[in-house]
């Protein structure tokens, strides 16, 4: 069965939904933002880190600008039924990426890693990073992540065993590189974070697994108990490190830890660590067709 | 309490200032973030002098949209400053700077070059880009647009009540040292 689509009205409906992405935080998110308050003293740098934050998202919203000037380099994640052409939703992408970088709800990331020259409209060599997946639904889901460059920065990928932290090919191993993803970070990266983590697959599945768990609400339960248990122990744990908001003391250092595995191979064993900052801008566009 | 600082600044002024205070800063800030802050080292250009001396740099790269002939400041939070590390106590001393800007601290080499030259770090909240965006009242200049690109490129603005918190001051307090933490 063939389909076909209006190329104009994908692009403008995925324009806006990267509008909204920008300028919106999801309302789990800003959910955890404004719970996390209660948990940081009246006076506290802490808490006046987190009234700012939470402030600026409701300032984004209503003036509809970037929330963080941060956009990152898009991810797009697509699924589409059987006979659609995904060259014609790639080049709706790429259009769309070109128009939002003009309003100024993206800011122009694509720069050019040997002369140092920014494309100035976010397009470059493999970028927009994008995922087709064939779905059953008859419609083109798009689900987009903005993730800035101070986060992905401190994003790391263990391999076990790892003897710097006496970590071995085990749960107990897995948690140690967690928590120590969350020490070095520190407060680089924007805290309080989210942390997507991949436990297994290769160099690139391993971190393509805990990117993709960033898609997670905040308030949703790994269908695998042992998983929702590490999830909430490391939540936990991470929250007592003191770090806190922007690495300057607190009880709030993450406001999610989301949680993913993939097959490895017996010769390895890696743990990803996806940190994502506060500003976890994601949204999702359903186009009927 | 809240103190208002309007730039340029003299250096008794920036010596009485503490880790832990507030601030609210007023006049003209330059963005520069890492391309800048080795261009600024390795060529020292002049053009940037009148704007530095007794000023402020701000490590940021904004978002930033074209109006007619000028430009509009839409969104503009702070970057990581540790990447500057490795410049910014030279870039403080060739240009007289009296505040640094930034998110997440500096290393002690930044943290002496503020306590010989009499300056301050003072720290954003990473992400609040609009609250920032909203204090530039006017973007006067660009420099090096073309080279660097939108974020990498100076931005020289006029900014009304910016809020900062000092985090390092000239007497060699740091609010970002290391805390030894046992996670296990
Ligand atoms: S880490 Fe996130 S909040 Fe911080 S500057 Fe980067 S994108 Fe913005």
């Amino acid at each position: 069965m063939s389909r076909n689509f209006s190329e104009k009205d994908l692009t403008l409906a995925l324009a806006g939904c990267l509008r909204q992405a920008s300028c919106e935080l999801p309302e789990d998110v800003e959910n955890a933002l404004r719970a996390a308050m209660k948990n940081e003293a009246a006076g506290s740098l802490a808490l006046s880190i987190l009234v700012t934050i939470v402030q600026n998202v409701e300032l984004a919203k209503t003036q509809q600008q970037a929330l963080c000037q941060d956009t990152g380099l898009p991810a797009f994640y697509v699924s589409y039924p059987q006979g659609l052409s995904t060259r014609r939703i790639a080049a709706c992408i790429e259009h769309a990426v070109v128009v939002a970088t003009e309003a100024g709800y993206l800011r122009p990331n694509a720069v050019d890693p040997v002369t140092g020259l920014n494309s100035g409209n976010n397009l470059g060599t493999r970028i927009p990073y994008t995922v087709f997946t064939e779905s059953d639904e008859p419609e083109i889901r798009i689900d987009c992540l903005l993730k800035g460059g101070g986060s992905e920065n401190v994003s790391v990928q263990y391999s076990l065993p790892d003897s710097r932290i006496d970590a071995s090919r085990d749960l107990e191993g897995v948690r140690r590189c967690v928590l120590d993803s969350v020490i070095r970070a520190k407060g680089n990266g924007c805290a309080p974070g989210i942390l997507g983590v991949g436990i297994g697959g290769d160099r690139i599945t391993g971190l393509q697994t805990a990117k993709e768990q960033l898609f997670r609400r905040l308030t949703d339960t790994n269908p695998d108990p042992v998983l929702d248990d590490l999830e909430r122990s490391l939540l936990e744990r991470s929250n007592a490190l003191g770090i806190g908001p922007m690495g300057l003391g607190g009880n709030t250092t993450l406001l999610g830890v989301k949680i993913g595995t993939a097959h490895r191979i017996p010769a390895s064993f890696y743990v990803s660590v996806a940190y994502m900052c506060w500003a976890c801008r994601r949204n999702s566009l359903r186009f009927p067709l | 309490m809240k103190k208002y600082l309007q730039l340029p600044l003299n250096e008794p002024d920036v010596r009485a200032l503490r880790a832990g205070d507030t601030v609210l800063l007023s006049g003209t800030i330059v963005t520069g973030r890492d391309m800048a802050h080795r261009w600024l080292t390795e060529e020292k250009p002049d053009a940037l002098r009148p704007f530095l001396l007794n000023g402020a740099i701000y490590h940021c790269g904004p978002v930033m949209v074209r109006d007619k002939d000028s430009w509009l400041c839409r969104s503009a939070g702070p970057t990581t400053s540790t990447r500057g590390e490795a410049y910014q106590a030279d870039v403080i001393r060739e240009y007289g700077l009296r505040c640094v800007i930034g998110k997440g601290g500096m290393g002690e080499r930044t943290l002496q070059a503020l306590g010989d030259g009499g300056a301050v770090y003072l720290h954003a909240v990473g992400g609040a880009a609009v609250i920032y965006a909203n204090t530039v009242r006017k973007v006067l200049t660009v420099f090096r647009l073309e080279e660097f690109g939108v974020p990498e490129a100076m931005w020289v603005m006029e900014v009304a009540d910016f809020p900062a918190v000092v985090t390092m001051d000239s007497a060699g307090n740091s609010l970002h040292r290391e805390r030894t933490v046992r996670a296990w």
